[in-house]
């Protein structure tokens, strides 16, 4: 491969240009600022001498026909001479393609691509709330249906997506909750050890879990387990045109694929944060019978005396709503997929972050409102 | 066309070449020249390792023995760099074109070019768009995610990324596989076009046997492990049954009948 070059010579009315070496894609950078900077002097025609081109490409005979474009634009002629066989050929391919090419639209700039972007992502937030919306009631109206003919609840299904999203969590869920007990009581016995009152450490490591602590961390994990899985697995579905199969099959996939995940998860979860108290409260057992030097008999009788019916059902209570808000999210967004192997990615990753942000506020407001009415 | 079979005019040849899954044998001591500038067909059974055979050729599959060489090069003896340079001379179009979902058309075809150049982007687009128009699509597909585009476009514009470097050598997997007859045909008129103006040498996997009448020199046929190479011609004379069945069964003769229908017709109006 030889450098692509050109030469200028002049006459007095005619500018001659020898072009020469290897004008091809890998080549052409050093040649291309050249081009468009050639100073255009008077004179009537110029004459491309094309004889010592040694190979051109489609990249190539584009540049040269920039060339030409240039210099007939300041009102000259352009005559190529001695062209070789092959470059004939392609210069010949690419003119009828080069005058169809149009330029790309102008871009917008400066603040109004800020302005643009906030709109754009704000009417795309309010159509996203009611997309979500008409789904709920999609949802309902399905579930409606199932509950007048119970015959066509899908078991299998729904005890599946329980095994899935319930038993196989029970190790991460477990060891998650037991650290947070031993973390709570760790901490808290350091800070109430200064007023003397080491042994509330108990009733925050009871309130914190029962109320708290069990049930959020059990729906971010499962959040993250779970309600990536279903966008995941429906949005799988939707780019296979599998979703599509099964409407034309006379198969609703909300009574499919939906319910059986969307119930498996409001059967499962409270078992799980029920669990997850059980272990948070183990965790804080452990830990406060090392620094409080208490025996374990000791620490359930305190604990007794600590931890209220109402804290647990508090807790428990909420369990059902976020894993309605889970897998409601889950599943809409798998259906949000478009027929794409990236979109699936950029859906899972939504619908968790989604479902983690609406759980951690919900809870927020649902504390303040146990808080108002004295439970 | 290239009649002789001169050393120069072999752009790729396989010699004695294995391929081998577990216990599963899938070709043995295959061997295939293929010739500069003509477009070659490759036809076989399901299971016989057409695919396979192409993506030995482009470097996808390691071989289990066999020598390849492309452009006279020992494709095992090349350091890295060579390797990659060599392949920046070789295109391939994948079946449903693989274009990368996240980039744009005109994005798919600038990011081969980007890698391997240093241009500037506003030529690179202007690249981008030659090619775009020289796979027969409209410009405003540039700007097109490739979830936006028709089967027969996504085609199109994956032929356009396989152009993007000039290669030498096409690699067609199934071109026409899922076109109507009409854009099945115009995708062979824009194969044929594009191998007259750029040179290209095609190499194709099909099973169009309207392709294989109008744009193929000759047809590599897989069997029993091996290949058997031949202008169309040359095959039907062929004793093997699979071959007897594939080029004079039903099918077979209407492509046939069609295509000799056809060239006459040509011939009649040039006269």
């Amino acid at each position: 491969m030889t450098t692509p070059r050109f030469q200028i010579s002049e006459d007095k009315n005619q500018t001659a240009i020898q072009l020469s070496g290897s004008w091809i894609t890998q080549e052409l950078n050093t040649l291309l600022p050249l081009i468009e900077t050639l100073p255009i002097k008077q004179g009537t025609s110029v004459v491309l001498n094309l004889q010592h081109v040694e190979i051109m490409d489609s990249a190539g005979a584009l540049l040269l026909q920039k060339l030409r474009n240039r210099l007939e634009e300041s009102g000259k002629d352009t005559v190529l001479e001695n062209i070789p066989d092959p470059v004939k050929r392609i210069i010949s391919a690419i003119e009828e393609h080069h005058s169809k090419t149009i330029p790309a639209a102008q871009e917008r700039q400066g603040i109004a691509v800020f302005f643009a972007e906030t709109g754009r992502h704000f009417l795309e937030l309010c159509n996203k709330a009611g997309e979500l919306i008409a789904f709920l009631g999609l949802v309902i109206s399905a579930s409606l249906r199932q509950i007048r003919h119970p015959g066509r609840i899908r078991f299998t299904s729904l005890i599946a997506q329980m095994e899935q999203a319930g038993l196989h969590a029970l190790p991460i869920v477990g060891l998650i909750s037991f650290l947070i007990g031993v973390v709570l009581a760790f901490q808290g016995s350091d800070q109430l050890e200064r007023f003397g009152a080491q042994i509330f450490t108990i009733n925050l490591v009871a309130v914190g879990v029962l109320r708290e602590m069990g049930i959020l961390l059990t729906a971010i994990i499962v959040a993250g387990r779970s309600g990536s899985a279903f966008t995941a697995q429906i949005g799988t579905m939707k780019v296979n045109e599998e979703i599509d199969a099964m409407r034309t099959i006379g198969l609703d996939p909300i009574e499919t694929l939906v319910l059986p995940r969307i119930f498996g998860l409001v059967l499962v979860l409270p078992l799980l944060t029920f669990y997850a108290d059980i272990m948070g409260l183990i965790g804080g057992a452990a830990m406060t019978m090392v620094t409080l030097d208490l025996s374990l008999f000791q620490y359930l009788r305190h604990l007794q005396d600590a931890a209220k019916l109402g804290d647990f059902l508090v807790g428990m209570i909420k369990a059902p709503i976020f894993a309605f808000i889970i897998a409601l999210i889950g599943c809409h967004e798998g259906l949000q997929v478009s027929r794409s192997a990236e979109s699936v990615g950029r859906q899972t990753t939504r619908s968790v972050v989604e479902a983690s942000f609406l759980i951690i506020v919900l809870d927020a407001m649902l504390s303040i409102l146990f808080s108002i009415l004295g439970v | 066309m290239p009649a002789a079979t001169s050393q120069e005019d072999i752009i790729i040849s396989l010699t004695d070449i294995r391929n081998q899954f577990g216990s599963h044998v899938l070709h043995e001591a295959l061997t295939l020249d293929i010739r500069k500038g003509e477009v070659l067909g490759i036809v076989g059974g399901s299971g016989t390792g057409k695919s396979v055979l192409l993506r030995t050729i482009v470097g996808l599959n390691q071989k289990t023995a066999g020598t390849i060489s492309i452009l006279g090069q020992d494709v095992d003896r090349l350091r890295l760099d060579e390797l990659n340079r060599l392949r920046q001379r070789m295109g391939v179009l994948f079946q449903d074109g693989a274009l990368f979902s996240s980039l744009t058309v005109s994005q798919n075809i600038e990011a081969v070019l980007k890698e391997h150049t240093r241009l500037p982007i506003s030529f690179l687009k202007e690249i981008a768009a030659l090619k775009i128009s020289l796979a027969g699509l409209p410009a405003d597909a540039g700007g097109k995610y490739p979830s936006e585009l028709s089967g027969g476009m996504r085609k199109r514009a994956g032929l356009a990324r396989a152009l993007a470097l000039d290669p030498d050598i096409v690699f067609l997997d199934e071109p026409t596989a899922g076109l109507d007859p009409i854009g099945a045909a115009q995708f062979d008129q824009l194969i044929s076009d594009l191998q007259t103006a750029l040179g290209l040498t095609v190499v194709m996997i099909t099973h169009d046997l309207d392709s294989l009448h109008a744009i193929c020199n000759r047809i590599g046929v897989l069997l029993n492990k091996r290949i058997k190479v031949g202008t169309i011609a040359e095959l039907t004379k062929e004793p093997d049954p699979w071959i007897k069945e594939y080029f004079d069964g039903p099918r077979g003769r209407a492509a046939t009948r069609s295509h000799a229908s056809q060239s006459q017709k040509a011939t009649s109006s040039q006269s």
